[in-house]
């Protein structure tokens, strides 16, 4: 019975991160396709749902959610029995620790690691330029966080702990974009982030979002 | 005991978003001044508090994080039993996640860069750029008419009651106020009540 229902498209980050959630709960959902070229995401009946005329939102019976980290803790929380575990087991510390790297990667890795995809591999489906001096930038700035990663990662096997939580999971939409475009060298010079990546982009959850894309 | 410390600047919007939470719950705790001036956040010992160099940093006893928004949600969780409420409870604790969201992606980055052009440039001799002033303008005014139907619906941002996503918004609007960009807040009915409400709060007050 599926309750859950998605709007968004298979190719968008955010949606991404959402169905990732999603597949590693094992939860039944629809995806409800935004035409986003048709600019539905920007008009109603969609901006009732996100009045920020942004994908994805989530509908659960009732509840309608948008801001694809909002939903991936609401999966988390109401779904905690389900599926794989997304946050760390454990005390209130433990889980603010993993706050932290969510934070982490909403505020210093995605806002860098977004505008890279974009320059790399969206303008190119728009039809517009990459612009060399802003990939140049936006690497240099990306550097900098993944040696702090690099630096997290020797001493701790995940992000936010020893196991797989949404701190990791959050980073797969715009890794997966990067990692077939040059800046893949940026994880790839980093020992411990490129065992990471490899560990999170191998899971079976994640397999089945790239999926969706194919279909 | 160790205690509760709080590593920022006075000045520090992130910082003062951490102080009001724990103005709210009561909690005692000490501030270590990180004197910015001086580079102290980029070097060590702070940098090992917070590798990405900014401020604050937290610690209670031998724990220690960064990021303000993890601080504050350590704090509302960790001490809920003390002070004022700044959490809903089951499913609706899914609006405060929205909100928190929303706040850190759709008002922070364009409320930042407007602060600092208006309200930090000046401090350091720098001159503001009125181009950038004005789209940013533009673009706050659109979050803020979000905020104007939400506020219309809603008595606070996620809840009847206030909570963290009201909380998080304090310290830039705080700033704002004191600019031309008070006229965006001002001409928004809702808006306008609800930043009265927020910024006359003893918590708020204590960090000015």
């Amino acid at each position: 019975m599926a309750t859950i229902k998605v709007h968004g498209v298979p190719m968008s980050t955010a949606t991404m991160r959402v169905l990732a959630a999603l597949y590693e709960k094992d939860l039944q959902f629809e995806l409800i396709p935004v035409d986003m070229r048709a600019g539905a995401h920007k008009q109603e009946p969609y901006l009732s749902l996100n009045p920020f005329g942004q994908i994805p939102a989530l509908e659960d019976g009732d509840l309608s959610l948008f801001e694809s980290r909002a939903i991936t803790q609401y999966i988390a929380e109401e779904y905690s029995e389900k599926g794989e575990k997304l946050l760390c087991p454990g005390c209130k510390k433990v889980k603010a620790t993993t706050n932290v790297w969510i934070q982490v990667e909403g505020q210093q890795f995605d806002p860098n690691a977004s505008k890279l995809a974009f320059e790399r591999v969206f303008k190119g489906m728009f039809g517009m330029t990459t612009d060399p001096a802003a990939v140049q930038e936006l690497e240099g700035k990306l550097q900098k966080v993944l040696d702090i990663y690099e630096a997290r990662l020797s001493k701790s096997e995940f992000l936010a702990c020893d196991c797989f939580t949404l701190a990791d999971l959050h980073h797969l939409p715009a890794i997966h974009y990067l990692m077939g475009t040059d800046s893949k060298v940026l994880f790839d010079s980093r020992p411990k982030v490129s065992e990471w990546v490899k560990k999170i982009t191998a899971r079976p959850a994640w397999a089945k979002v790239i999926d969706l894309q194919k279909q | 005991m160790g205690g509760i410390k709080v590593f920022g600047h006075p000045a520090s919007t992130a910082t003062r978003r951490v102080l009001i939470a724990l103005y709210e719950k009561n909690v005692d705790f000490e501030f270590v001044h990180v004197e910015l001036k001086d580079g102290e956040h980029k070097k060590e010992p702070y940098i090992l508090r917070n590798p990405f160099g900014k401020v604050p940093a937290f610690e209670d006893g031998d724990f220690k994080i960064f990021e303000s928004r993890a601080i504050t949600q350590y704090i509302a969780h960790e001490f809920s039993d003390k002070g004022n409420n700044l959490l809903s409870t089951g499913k609706d604790m899914a609006i405060i996640a929205m909100g928190i969201e929303i706040e850190s992606h759709e008002f922070d980055p364009v409320g930042s860069k407007l602060v600092w052009e208006q309200v930090l440039k000046p401090l350091y001799g720098m001159t503001t750029d009125k181009t950038v002033v004005e789209e940013e303008e533009a673009k706050l005014a659109k979050v803020l008419d979000v905020y104007e139907h939400r506020l219309g619906e809603s008595k606070y941002l996620a809840a009847d009651h206030f909570t963290l996503v009201d909380l998080h918004t304090i310290p830039v609007i705080q700033y704002l106020l004191g600019t031309p960009t008070k006229k965006l807040f001002d001409e928004r009915t809702h808006v306008s009540a609800w930043v009265a409400d927020i910024t006359s709060r003893p918590s708020a007050q204590k960090v000015l």
